[in-house]
């Protein structure tokens, strides 16, 4: 029996429905005025790549992990940072919840992480491909991300 | 929840516009005959769609052009003039380049000798297939403007019945009268 592959969805469809979720990710990323730029160029570099995508699966993740690369660059430029360190790991949304309006003192990989997994709900083997390296260190940026929260809290 | 402002959606639009990165970008327009869906393909107007369900055209240009479809005025602004303009009776024939390229080869035959009907005349379906060297053909010249994707441009409503009736029109009889009532085509019946 024929099993229908995910259809890839006219880029009209796939924009309308994603384009408010990842401008308020940017926002939370970089502030609202950069935002805007980061949103533009997030969705130029999706339109490039649409063409060649072989199927409509994980379109959501997939543009987050842009936007995630264009956050990242963006910060780079702005800030340099130091790199997140190896800790452990446990379910840190609620200290999340408390913490988000501190995040924007976060380096930007931890940010990103911090955002996609409690923010967006985003599984480590996506937060790891949004930055480039694997779900492993994407769990570890996270739970740093979130450590460094609470010291700035209690700072 | 983050809402896009239009500013910035319309700025995105242009952007992937004038980058040349898509593969169908379409409008809509205002007519005297409805709503009008006007999209065009990188090679020229490709769909023209009356009572446009949005949901399904873009399925349906998706698969004949490629998936980067999207709504943005600057590419389409030309046919919308041109259009425009005939709905005044200021303007007889297209200037328009035409898309027809995913078409099977009998119909885009079928269409591009339709072009040469002029404004304001009719012809049969009959007389187009003898045109075309398929004088027998006349029930597939038929099927074949019954799914002309471009209609108005590609002026499928000047072709009818042996007898001058209207016969059928994709977009409804009434839409068929009113063009030719439009062009002051003399009508039997």
């Amino acid at each position: 029996m024929m099993q229908a592959v995910a259809a890839i969805p006219p880029f009209e469809r796939f924009y309308e429905e994603r384009k408010d979720e990842i401008l308020g990710y940017l926002a939370r990323l970089l502030g609202r005025e950069a935002a805007e730029d980061a949103f533009q160029e997030t969705f130029l570099r999706a339109l490039r790549a649409y063409g060649k995508l072989e199927h409509g699966r994980h379109l959501r993740a997939w543009v987050f992990t842009i936007a995630t690369r264009v956050a990242v660059d963006e910060r780079r430029r702005a800030t340099p940072v130091a790199e997140a360190q190896d800790v452990p790991v446990h379910d840190e949304r609620p200290v999340y919840a408390e913490l988000e309006h501190l995040a924007g003192e976060l380096p930007p990989t931890e940010r990103a992480a911090v955002v996609l997994r409690y923010g967006y709900d985003l599984s480590y083997d996506d937060i790891g491909a949004a930055l480039g390296s694997n779900a492993e260190a994407a769990r570890a940026a996270a739970s740093s991300g979130v450590r460094r929260l609470r010291r700035k809290e209690a700072s | 929840m983050t809402t896009v402002p239009d500013s910035l959606d319309r700025r995105f639009r242009d952007a992937a516009a004038s980058a040349g990165l898509l593969d169908v970008a379409y409008d809509f327009a205002d007519s005297p005959i409805g709503t009008l869906l006007v999209a065009a393909s990188g090679r020229g107007v490709c769909r023209i769609s009356f009572d446009p369900e949005p949901e399904r055209e873009l399925e349906a240009l998706a698969r004949a052009f490629g998936a980067r479809v999207l709504r943005t005025p600057g590419p389409v602004d030309e046919a919308r003039r041109e259009l425009e303009e005939y709905f005044e009776g200021a303007r007889h024939e297209f200037d328009l380049p035409v898309d027809l390229s995913p078409l099977p080869a009998f119909q885009r035959s079928v269409l591009e000798e339709l072009v040469r009907v002029p404004y304001g005349r009719v012809d049969t379906y009959g007389g187009l297939a003898g045109r075309i060297g398929r004088p027998r053909a006349a029930r597939a010249v038929g099927g074949a403007l019954n799914r002309n994707p471009v209609p108005i441009v590609v002026p499928c409503h000047r072709i009818v019945g042996a007898s001058g009736s209207l016969v059928g029109y994709a977009g409804g009889l009434e839409r068929k009268r009113a063009l030719l009532g439009l062009e002051g085509a003399i009508l039997a019946g």
